[in-house]
Protein backbone atom coordinates (compact mmCIF):
# COMPACT_ATOMS: atom_id res chain seq x y z
CA UNK A 1 0.00 0.00 0.00
CA UNK A 2 2.51 2.58 0.94
CA UNK A 3 4.47 1.91 -1.97
CA UNK A 4 2.03 3.37 -4.47
CA UNK A 5 3.49 6.75 -3.20
CA UNK A 6 6.71 6.54 -4.80
CA UNK A 7 6.56 8.74 -7.92
CA UNK A 8 5.84 8.81 -11.17
CA UNK A 9 9.15 9.70 -12.81
CA UNK A 10 10.56 6.99 -15.05
CA UNK A 11 14.50 7.14 -15.13
CA UNK A 12 16.39 7.65 -18.40
CA UNK A 13 19.06 9.64 -19.98
CA UNK A 14 17.08 10.09 -23.17
CA UNK A 15 17.28 14.14 -24.56
CA UNK A 16 13.87 14.89 -23.48
CA UNK A 17 14.57 13.52 -19.85
CA UNK A 18 18.06 15.59 -19.59
CA UNK A 19 15.90 18.73 -20.76
CA UNK A 20 15.23 21.37 -17.57
CA UNK A 21 12.25 21.25 -16.06
CA UNK A 22 10.83 24.59 -16.52
CA UNK A 23 11.34 23.80 -20.26
CA UNK A 24 9.30 21.19 -20.44
CA UNK A 25 6.55 22.55 -18.44
CA UNK A 26 6.93 25.73 -20.62
CA UNK A 27 6.45 24.02 -23.65
CA UNK A 28 3.36 21.76 -22.01
CA UNK A 29 2.06 25.24 -21.57
CA UNK A 30 2.52 26.39 -25.24
CA UNK A 31 0.68 22.85 -26.36
CA UNK A 32 -2.17 23.80 -24.19
CA UNK A 33 -2.52 27.11 -25.81
CA UNK A 34 -2.05 25.83 -29.43
CA UNK A 35 -4.77 22.87 -28.55
CA UNK A 36 -7.18 25.28 -27.54
CA UNK A 37 -6.60 27.46 -30.86
CA UNK A 38 -6.05 24.61 -33.62
CA UNK A 39 -8.24 21.65 -33.39
CA UNK A 40 -8.95 20.90 -36.86
CA UNK A 41 -9.06 17.06 -37.02
CA UNK A 42 -5.46 17.59 -39.28
CA UNK A 43 -4.21 19.98 -36.52
CA UNK A 44 -5.09 16.62 -33.96
CA UNK A 45 -3.05 14.12 -35.88
CA UNK A 46 0.03 16.59 -36.06
CA UNK A 47 -0.11 16.79 -32.12
CA UNK A 48 -0.57 13.33 -31.78
CA UNK A 49 2.55 12.46 -34.46
CA UNK A 50 4.56 14.89 -32.28
CA UNK A 51 3.16 13.44 -28.83
CA UNK A 52 4.35 9.81 -30.30
CA UNK A 53 7.70 11.45 -31.20
CA UNK A 54 8.38 12.79 -28.06
CA UNK A 55 7.74 9.69 -26.01
CA UNK A 56 9.79 7.26 -28.57
CA UNK A 57 12.55 9.96 -28.63
CA UNK A 58 12.16 9.52 -24.24
CA UNK A 59 12.40 5.95 -24.70
CA UNK A 60 9.63 5.01 -22.53
CA UNK A 61 7.89 1.84 -22.09
CA UNK A 62 5.04 1.38 -24.20
CA UNK A 63 2.89 0.05 -20.97
CA UNK A 64 3.05 3.46 -19.50
CA UNK A 65 1.46 5.24 -22.98
CA UNK A 66 -0.97 2.30 -22.64
CA UNK A 67 -2.22 3.04 -18.99
CA UNK A 68 -2.94 6.50 -20.09
CA UNK A 69 -4.45 5.59 -22.70
CA UNK A 70 -7.13 3.23 -20.18
CA UNK A 71 -7.29 5.40 -17.65
CA UNK A 72 -8.56 8.37 -19.68
CA UNK A 73 -11.23 5.94 -22.05
CA UNK A 74 -13.77 6.32 -19.39
CA UNK A 75 -14.23 10.11 -19.72
CA UNK A 76 -13.22 10.55 -23.84
CA UNK A 77 -15.68 7.05 -25.11
CA UNK A 78 -18.54 8.95 -23.75
CA UNK A 79 -16.96 12.95 -24.72
CA UNK A 80 -16.58 11.81 -27.98
CA UNK A 81 -20.09 9.69 -28.32
CA UNK A 82 -21.92 12.58 -26.97
CA UNK A 83 -19.99 14.78 -29.46
CA UNK A 84 -20.39 12.85 -32.40
CA UNK A 85 -24.22 12.64 -31.82
CA UNK A 86 -25.22 16.52 -30.53
CA UNK A 87 -22.25 18.26 -33.00
CA UNK A 88 -20.11 16.24 -35.92
CA UNK A 89 -17.21 13.82 -35.97
CA UNK A 90 -14.58 16.65 -36.31
CA UNK A 91 -15.91 18.16 -33.16
CA UNK A 92 -15.50 15.06 -31.40
CA UNK A 93 -12.05 14.85 -33.02
CA UNK A 94 -11.33 18.34 -32.11
CA UNK A 95 -12.36 18.60 -28.45
CA UNK A 96 -11.62 14.85 -27.73
CA UNK A 97 -8.04 14.58 -29.49
CA UNK A 98 -7.28 17.48 -27.84
CA UNK A 99 -7.23 17.06 -23.95
CA UNK A 100 -5.91 13.19 -24.94
CA UNK A 101 -2.90 14.44 -26.54
CA UNK A 102 -2.47 17.37 -24.01
CA UNK A 103 -2.87 14.97 -20.98
CA UNK A 104 -0.40 12.48 -22.64
CA UNK A 105 2.01 15.11 -23.11
CA UNK A 106 1.53 16.37 -19.48
CA UNK A 107 2.23 12.66 -18.33
CA UNK A 108 5.57 12.98 -20.82
CA UNK A 109 6.32 15.59 -18.48
CA UNK A 110 5.62 14.23 -14.97
CA UNK A 111 7.74 10.36 -16.39
CA UNK A 112 10.71 11.97 -17.20
CA UNK A 113 11.21 14.78 -14.72
CA UNK A 114 12.32 13.80 -11.14
CA UNK A 115 10.22 15.16 -8.47
CA UNK A 116 13.05 17.31 -7.05
CA UNK A 117 13.20 19.30 -10.30
CA UNK A 118 9.26 19.64 -10.14
CA UNK A 119 9.67 21.00 -6.83
CA UNK A 120 12.53 23.63 -7.82
CA UNK A 121 10.27 24.79 -10.35
CA UNK A 122 8.09 25.29 -8.03
CA UNK A 123 9.97 27.07 -5.14
CA UNK A 124 11.39 29.25 -8.25
CA UNK A 125 7.67 30.32 -8.83
CA UNK A 126 6.88 31.16 -5.65
CA UNK A 127 9.92 33.45 -5.26
CA UNK A 128 8.52 35.76 -8.12
CA UNK A 129 5.26 35.84 -5.89
CA UNK A 130 7.24 36.93 -2.89
CA UNK A 131 5.85 40.76 -3.21
CA UNK A 132 2.21 39.15 -2.82
CA UNK A 133 3.46 38.19 0.80
CA UNK A 134 4.41 34.46 -0.38
CA UNK A 135 7.54 32.69 1.16
CA UNK A 136 9.37 30.85 -1.16
CA UNK A 137 11.84 29.16 1.98
CA UNK A 138 8.38 28.08 3.36
CA UNK A 139 6.89 26.96 -0.04
CA UNK A 140 9.26 24.40 -0.21
CA UNK A 141 9.58 23.09 3.32
CA UNK A 142 5.26 22.75 3.21
CA UNK A 143 6.14 20.29 -0.05
CA UNK A 144 8.87 18.51 1.63
CA UNK A 145 6.59 18.25 4.91
CA UNK A 146 3.70 17.10 2.38
CA UNK A 147 5.76 14.35 0.80
CA UNK A 148 6.99 13.08 4.35
CA UNK A 149 3.46 13.00 5.53
CA UNK A 150 2.18 11.45 2.80
CA UNK A 151 4.97 8.55 4.00
CA UNK A 152 3.28 9.03 7.90
CA UNK A 153 0.34 8.68 7.26
CA UNK A 154 0.10 5.77 5.05
CA UNK A 155 1.73 3.64 7.50
CA UNK A 156 -0.55 5.04 10.35
CA UNK A 157 -3.41 3.88 7.68
CA UNK A 158 -1.64 0.23 7.95
CA UNK A 159 -1.30 0.68 11.75
CA UNK A 160 -5.13 1.62 11.94
CA UNK A 161 -6.46 -1.28 9.38
CA UNK A 162 -4.99 -4.18 11.52
CA UNK A 163 -5.97 -2.92 14.72
CA UNK A 164 -9.66 -2.78 12.90
CA UNK A 165 -9.21 -6.17 11.35
CA UNK A 166 -7.86 -7.59 15.25
CA UNK A 167 -11.14 -6.20 16.41
CA UNK A 168 -13.59 -7.62 13.64
CA UNK A 169 -14.67 -4.12 13.07
CA UNK A 170 -14.32 -4.90 9.32
CA UNK A 171 -16.89 -3.02 7.68
CA UNK A 172 -16.93 0.52 9.64
CA UNK A 173 -15.67 3.44 7.74
CA UNK A 174 -16.26 5.33 10.77
CA UNK A 175 -14.03 3.06 12.89
CA UNK A 176 -11.26 3.29 10.40
CA UNK A 177 -11.04 7.17 9.48
CA UNK A 178 -11.79 8.66 13.20
CA UNK A 179 -8.65 6.65 14.47
CA UNK A 180 -6.92 7.36 11.81
CA UNK A 181 -7.03 10.90 11.47
CA UNK A 182 -6.82 11.57 15.42
CA UNK A 183 -3.64 9.56 15.76
CA UNK A 184 -2.56 11.91 12.43
CA UNK A 185 -3.45 15.01 14.39
CA UNK A 186 -1.48 13.56 17.49
CA UNK A 187 1.59 13.08 14.91
CA UNK A 188 0.77 16.78 13.75
CA UNK A 189 1.50 17.92 17.31
CA UNK A 190 4.83 16.31 17.57
CA UNK A 191 6.00 17.81 14.21
CA UNK A 192 4.74 21.36 14.98
CA UNK A 193 6.74 20.85 18.34
CA UNK A 194 9.86 20.07 16.28
CA UNK A 195 9.43 22.67 13.78
CA UNK A 196 9.09 25.40 16.62
CA UNK A 197 12.31 24.28 18.20
CA UNK A 198 13.84 24.47 14.72
CA UNK A 199 12.48 28.10 14.77
CA UNK A 200 10.36 27.97 12.09
CA UNK A 201 7.95 30.74 14.09
CA UNK A 202 10.89 33.15 13.99
CA UNK B 1 0.50 34.32 10.18
CA UNK B 2 0.54 30.34 9.97
CA UNK B 3 2.52 28.95 13.21
CA UNK B 4 4.57 26.19 13.14
CA UNK B 5 1.73 23.91 14.92
CA UNK B 6 -0.53 25.14 11.37
CA UNK B 7 1.91 24.23 9.10
CA UNK B 8 2.46 20.87 10.59
CA UNK B 9 -1.41 20.39 10.17
CA UNK B 10 -1.54 21.13 6.60
CA UNK B 11 1.18 18.72 6.09
CA UNK B 12 -0.22 16.02 7.89
CA UNK B 13 -3.86 16.44 6.12
CA UNK B 14 -2.55 16.44 2.83
CA UNK B 15 -1.19 13.26 3.60
CA UNK B 16 -4.24 12.02 5.37
CA UNK B 17 -6.56 13.20 2.05
CA UNK B 18 -4.20 11.26 -0.03
CA UNK B 19 -4.07 8.23 2.28
CA UNK B 20 -8.30 8.40 2.06
CA UNK B 21 -7.71 8.21 -1.82
CA UNK B 22 -4.78 5.24 -2.16
CA UNK B 23 -6.23 3.31 0.82
CA UNK B 24 -9.28 1.29 -1.18
CA UNK B 25 -12.12 2.42 0.63
CA UNK B 26 -14.05 0.05 3.34
CA UNK B 27 -17.34 -0.44 1.10
CA UNK B 28 -20.40 -0.06 3.64
CA UNK B 29 -22.59 -2.63 1.53
CA UNK B 30 -19.65 -5.21 0.55
CA UNK B 31 -19.96 -3.99 -3.44
CA UNK B 32 -16.47 -4.90 -5.02
CA UNK B 33 -16.42 -1.55 -6.44
CA UNK B 34 -14.31 0.63 -4.43
CA UNK B 35 -15.82 3.95 -3.63
CA UNK B 36 -13.23 6.37 -3.25
CA UNK B 37 -13.36 8.05 0.20
CA UNK B 38 -10.68 10.88 -1.61
CA UNK B 39 -13.54 13.48 -1.92
CA UNK B 40 -14.70 12.73 1.58
CA UNK B 41 -11.49 13.90 2.53
CA UNK B 42 -11.59 17.31 0.90
CA UNK B 43 -15.00 18.23 3.13
CA UNK B 44 -13.12 16.02 6.29
CA UNK B 45 -10.73 19.04 5.31
CA UNK B 46 -12.41 21.80 6.26
CA UNK B 47 -14.86 19.80 8.63
CA UNK B 48 -11.84 18.95 10.70
CA UNK B 49 -9.41 22.17 10.31
CA UNK B 50 -11.43 25.15 9.38
CA UNK B 51 -11.57 27.31 6.31
CA UNK B 52 -7.77 28.47 6.19
CA UNK B 53 -5.73 25.49 6.92
CA UNK B 54 -8.06 23.26 5.29
CA UNK B 55 -7.89 24.96 2.21
CA UNK B 56 -4.33 25.23 1.99
CA UNK B 57 -3.69 21.12 2.69
CA UNK B 58 -6.01 20.51 -0.25
CA UNK B 59 -3.68 23.29 -2.28
CA UNK B 60 -1.09 20.89 -0.87
CA UNK B 61 -1.94 17.87 -2.30
CA UNK B 62 -2.62 19.70 -5.46
CA UNK B 63 1.18 20.94 -5.57
CA UNK B 64 2.30 17.23 -4.28
CA UNK B 65 0.02 15.77 -7.53
CA UNK B 66 1.46 18.06 -9.62
CA UNK B 67 4.90 17.58 -8.63
CA UNK B 68 4.29 13.74 -9.54
CA UNK B 69 2.95 12.33 -6.69
CA UNK B 70 0.38 9.78 -7.69
CA UNK B 71 -1.77 10.24 -4.97
CA UNK B 72 -5.37 11.09 -6.67
CA UNK B 73 -7.75 8.34 -6.23
CA UNK B 74 -6.45 4.93 -7.99
CA UNK B 75 -2.96 6.22 -8.11
CA UNK B 76 -3.08 9.31 -10.58
CA UNK B 77 -1.38 11.81 -10.30
CA UNK B 78 1.32 14.01 -12.66
CA UNK B 79 0.41 17.13 -14.60
CA UNK B 80 -1.96 15.17 -17.05
CA UNK B 81 -4.84 15.81 -14.16
CA UNK B 82 -5.05 19.10 -14.59
CA UNK B 83 -5.53 19.37 -18.11
CA UNK B 84 -8.65 16.75 -18.33
CA UNK B 85 -12.29 17.44 -18.28
CA UNK B 86 -12.41 16.90 -14.63
CA UNK B 87 -9.76 19.66 -14.36
CA UNK B 88 -12.52 22.17 -12.82
CA UNK B 89 -12.95 19.80 -9.79
CA UNK B 90 -9.53 19.90 -8.40
CA UNK B 91 -9.85 23.77 -9.02
CA UNK B 92 -13.08 23.21 -6.88
CA UNK B 93 -11.44 21.31 -4.27
CA UNK B 94 -9.61 24.06 -2.29
CA UNK B 95 -12.47 26.61 -2.69
CA UNK B 96 -14.82 23.18 -1.28
CA UNK B 97 -12.62 22.53 1.60
CA UNK B 98 -12.60 26.29 2.63
CA UNK B 99 -16.56 26.59 2.16
CA UNK B 100 -16.72 23.67 4.45
CA UNK B 101 -14.57 25.06 6.81
CA UNK B 102 -16.06 28.62 7.04
CA UNK B 103 -19.65 26.82 7.69
CA UNK B 104 -18.33 24.71 10.28
CA UNK B 105 -16.32 27.41 11.90
CA UNK B 106 -19.69 28.95 12.40
CA UNK B 107 -20.92 26.04 13.94
CA UNK B 108 -18.19 25.65 16.55
CA UNK B 109 -17.31 23.39 18.95
CA UNK B 110 -18.81 21.20 19.95
CA UNK B 111 -19.43 20.06 16.64
CA UNK B 112 -22.96 19.48 15.52
CA UNK B 113 -23.29 15.88 13.11
CA UNK B 114 -26.64 17.43 11.09
CA UNK B 115 -25.28 21.03 10.63
CA UNK B 116 -22.12 19.30 9.64
CA UNK B 117 -23.31 17.55 7.03
CA UNK B 118 -25.40 20.56 5.89
CA UNK B 119 -22.01 22.45 5.53
CA UNK B 120 -20.54 19.28 3.99
CA UNK B 121 -23.24 19.46 1.01
CA UNK B 122 -23.44 23.17 0.17
CA UNK B 123 -19.46 23.20 0.54
CA UNK B 124 -18.08 19.95 -0.63
CA UNK B 125 -20.82 19.94 -3.04
CA UNK B 126 -22.12 22.77 -4.22
CA UNK B 127 -19.20 24.35 -4.28
CA UNK B 128 -17.47 21.95 -6.16
CA UNK B 129 -19.76 21.01 -8.77
CA UNK B 130 -19.95 24.86 -9.85
CA UNK B 131 -16.38 24.47 -11.25
CA UNK B 132 -16.45 21.49 -11.86
CA UNK B 133 -19.30 21.45 -14.20
CA UNK B 134 -17.56 24.93 -16.14
CA UNK B 135 -13.85 22.78 -16.27
CA UNK B 136 -16.40 20.03 -17.58
CA UNK B 137 -17.94 22.25 -20.77
CA UNK B 138 -14.97 23.97 -21.57
CA UNK B 139 -13.08 21.25 -21.62
CA UNK B 140 -15.21 18.37 -22.87
CA UNK B 141 -16.46 20.88 -25.48
CA UNK B 142 -20.41 20.54 -23.76
CA UNK B 143 -22.98 22.73 -22.99
CA UNK B 144 -23.43 23.50 -19.20
CA UNK B 145 -26.42 21.31 -18.96
CA UNK B 146 -24.97 18.31 -20.64
CA UNK B 147 -22.07 18.67 -18.62
CA UNK B 148 -24.44 19.34 -15.63
CA UNK B 149 -26.07 15.55 -16.61
CA UNK B 150 -22.55 13.93 -16.96
CA UNK B 151 -21.58 15.06 -13.38
CA UNK B 152 -24.65 14.06 -11.65
CA UNK B 153 -23.95 10.66 -11.64
CA UNK B 154 -21.83 11.20 -8.61
CA UNK B 155 -24.26 13.37 -6.62
CA UNK B 156 -26.08 10.39 -4.43
CA UNK B 157 -22.67 8.88 -3.88
CA UNK B 158 -21.11 12.51 -2.32
CA UNK B 159 -24.48 12.93 -0.52
CA UNK B 160 -23.62 9.66 1.39
CA UNK B 161 -20.19 11.12 1.94
CA UNK B 162 -21.32 14.19 3.23
CA UNK B 163 -23.31 12.55 6.05
CA UNK B 164 -20.15 9.97 6.89
CA UNK B 165 -17.94 13.07 6.81
CA UNK B 166 -19.54 14.17 9.33
CA UNK B 167 -20.41 11.36 11.37
CA UNK B 168 -16.55 11.15 11.23
CA UNK B 169 -15.51 14.56 11.69
CA UNK B 170 -17.84 14.68 14.95
CA UNK B 171 -15.35 11.77 16.56
CA UNK B 172 -12.39 13.59 15.30
CA UNK B 173 -13.68 16.81 17.35
CA UNK B 174 -14.82 14.75 20.27
CA UNK B 175 -11.30 13.43 20.67
CA UNK B 176 -9.54 15.55 19.61
CA UNK B 177 -10.84 19.08 20.54
CA UNK B 178 -9.85 22.75 20.10
CA UNK B 179 -8.69 23.14 16.64
CA UNK B 180 -12.27 24.74 15.72
CA UNK B 181 -13.43 27.81 17.77
CA UNK B 182 -16.20 27.00 20.51
CA UNK B 183 -19.33 28.44 20.01
CA UNK B 184 -20.96 31.05 21.82
CA UNK B 185 -23.77 30.17 23.67
CA UNK B 186 -25.96 31.49 26.29
CA UNK B 187 -25.84 28.45 28.13
CA UNK B 188 -22.05 27.11 27.36
CA UNK B 189 -20.07 27.64 30.50
CA UNK B 190 -16.88 29.52 29.65
CA UNK B 191 -14.01 27.14 27.85
CA UNK B 192 -10.77 26.34 29.90
CA UNK B 193 -9.23 24.34 26.52
CA UNK B 194 -7.46 26.68 24.52
CA UNK B 195 -5.92 24.12 22.62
Amino acid sequence: MAGQAVPLFHPGTSLVHRLGAGTKLLSLLVAGVALTVWRAPWQIAVAFVVVLAAYAVARLPVRLLLRQVVRLAWIAVPLFAIQLLLASWQAAVGVVGSFVALVLLAGLVTLTTRTTAMVDVVVRVAGWLRRFGVDPERVGLMLALGIRSVHVVLGLAEEVRDAQYARGLRASPRAFAVPLIVRSLRHADRLGEALAARGIDD
Amino acid sequence: MLKSRDLALIAIFAGIIAALGLVPAVSPFGIAVPITAQSMGIMLAGAILGAKRGALSVLLLLALVAVGLPLLAGGRGGLGVFVGPSVGFLIGWPIAAWVVGLLTERIGRPYRVVQGAIANILGGILALYVPGIIGMSVVGGLGLIEATTTSAVFIPGDLAKAVLAAVIAGGVHAAYPGLIPARRDRSAAPDRVSA
